[in-house]
């Protein structure tokens, strides 16, 4: 059993690990801003979500399952709405302003 | 090689790339936002250093409080008239000699350790039991080194009275120059109705489970700080003028009752900032509520700035 | 080497970058910047004092940390100060330098008065 979720976790966090990799690549070769975006909040939150579900199995008691939950979700809700206010921001100044 | 150790070269490659960036980067925002990069880094290294308490504060004041600052701060010298003189090669030269020696100096020290590490470790844990903590870092902080925590938190006012006394005299007791962006409905206004109940839980989370774990009076200020300025910055409450009592009065009121237990304690248990044996931890848990109230409204003060405008009646 | 070790030399090397960052740019907000840097430095190093005398069953010794935490919150204070000065400094002469080279400079006169 615990072999079992150990190899769950592994390939739970290297598939986040990819997606992370993915976004960072997106964020450093997207042409403009919008684009930029899309590759953070999209895969960020992908791979953040993955890393966190690989983790509960080891994760320390219910509460502290409970915790890695509520900081991937706070990092859901915190990523979308930062990226809602630069895309505002964007397209109020124009992508260079 | 193991995992961790490939692990913790890549993180020391990224922290010095990233750190020298910060400093040769021509643009100041490209400089801040590196240094807040650095500082969540940073914090990671904390960590496998075993030094979560300080992760935990390197995260919310260097990376967090001091990259908000240095942004707002960027902002407003935008309208500046910058200047392009870089200093001359030679003096850049002599300063990046200067610089190597005093590196190589620090280097050197590291890597020819003592033969006998020098520690408190066993004192602190021999006598830790006795204040009731389970957090050995909480014991120093307010058990053995009561005073440097005393003395820090005195520090963090007289930082606040010297931003203040910065204020043109027309303005003096008036309102911070925060900037505030209100716009009904906007995202913005939304994130500082959604967050700041979550927020002010994991404030009272960190001060309450910091006698036990990492975690303390500090960490959770600066939560309830963060959530203040958003508070302010959506522009759902009004920034207030310094010259209101209550602000006044939660600023000193965490020093204030530890200067009064410490006092109390020369009469109680001979010696400033001694605790009566058996209260010890009561009274610590009742200094740091009243420290995170105080903290987070001194660093949310600290990060508005000196006032700018004169209360409009 | 022992990653305690690691991390000191990272910590050396910081407090170098810092430094240099210090005495070579001319602009306040950058000098503020990078004496942050130099700090975290010397954190650093504290942190290795720490690690390597960890004992009593702990990962490091807890007073280095305690002395590291109190130094933080110390020099956001002071970064704070810091930066409050250089925005008055903007707001009295429109400028983000000290530059003591051009006494002709153009906002010499709001400075006076």
């Amino acid at each position: 059993m615990n072999l079992v979720l150990d190899i769950f976790t592994v390939s739970a966090v290297s598939a986040g690990a990819l997606f992370l990799l993915a976004g960072t690549v997106g964020l450093l070769r997207f042409p403009d801003p919008l684009t930029r975006l899309h590759a953070l909040t999209k895969v960020d939150n992908l791979g953040l979500g993955l890393v966190v579900l690989g983790l509960l199995p080891q994760a320390d008691g219910p509460f502290g399952a409970l915790k890695l939950v509520s900081i991937w979700l706070l990092v859901q809700l915190s990523g979308a709405i930062v990226a809602q206010l630069i895309a505002g921001a964007v397209r109020q100044r124009g992508p260079h302003g | 090689m193991t995992i961790l150790s490939v692990f913790d070269i890549g993180l020391v490659v990224l922290l010095l790339g990233i750190g020298a960036s910060t400093i040769a980067a021509r643009e100041a925002f490209a400089a801040v936002i590196g240094f807040v990069v650095y500082g969540l880094l940073l914090s990671i290294a904390w960590v496998r250093l075993s030094a979560v308490d300080v992760a935990l504060t390197e995260a919310a004041i260097g990376g967090g409080m001091t990259g908000m600052l240095m942004l707002g701060a960027v902002a407003r010298l935008r309208v500046a008239k910058g200047s392009d003189t870089r200093a001359s090669l030679p003096a850049r030269v002599a300063a990046g000699v200067l610089s190597a020696i005093v590196a190589a100096g620090l280097a050197i020290a590291i890597l020819s350790p003592p033969e006998a590490i020098p520690t408190l470790a066993p004192m602190v844990m021999e006598n830790l039991a006795q204040s009731g903590l389970g957090n050995p870092v909480a014991g120093v902080l307010f058990v053995y080194r009561a005073l440097d925590t005393l003395l820090e938190k005195v520090v963090l006012i007289l930082a606040l009275l010297g931003v203040w006394s910065l204020a043109p005299d027309n303005v003096w007791g008036g309102i911070p120059g925060l900037r505030v962006y209100a716009r009904p409905d906007s995202t913005l206004t939304f994130l500082a109705q959604l967050l700041p109940p979550v927020g002010i839980v994991v404030a009272i989370y960190m001060c309450w489970v910091g006698a036990k774990e990492p975690g303390g009076a500090f960490q959770g200020g600066t939560v309830l700080a963060a959530m203040w300025l958003l508070v302010m910055i959506a522009g759902l409450t009004s920034v207030p003028s310094i010259s209101q009592t209550w602000l006044r009065v939660l600023v000193v009121v965490g020093p204030v009752i530890f200067l009064a237990i410490g006092l109390a304690g020369m009469v109680l248990a001979n010696a400033f900032l001694a605790y009566p044996s058996g209260y010890a931890k009561p009274l610590i848990v009742a200094v740091e509520v009243a420290l995170t109230l105080s903290i987070g409204v001194a660093l949310g003060l600290l990060a508005a700035g000196p006032p700018e405008r004169v209360q409009q009646q | 080497m022992t990653a305690a070790t690691l991390f000191g030399l990272c910590g050396a090397a910081l407090v170098g970058f810092g430094l240099y960052g210090l005495v070579t740019n001319p602009e306040p907000l950058r000098k503020i910047l990078a004496f942050n840097l130099l700090g975290s430095g010397v954190f650093l190093v504290f942190g290795v004092v720490s690690r390597r005398a960890a004992a009593s069953g702990l990962g490091g010794d807890p007073v280095p940390q305690a002395m590291v935490i109190t130094a933080i919150v110390v020099a956001f204070a002071a970064t704070a100060m810091a930066i409050a000065l250089v925005l008055r400094l903007l707001q009295e002469t429109g400028r983000s330098t000290l530059s003591a080279d051009n006494p002709g400079g153009t906002d010499t006169d709001r400075g006076n008065s």
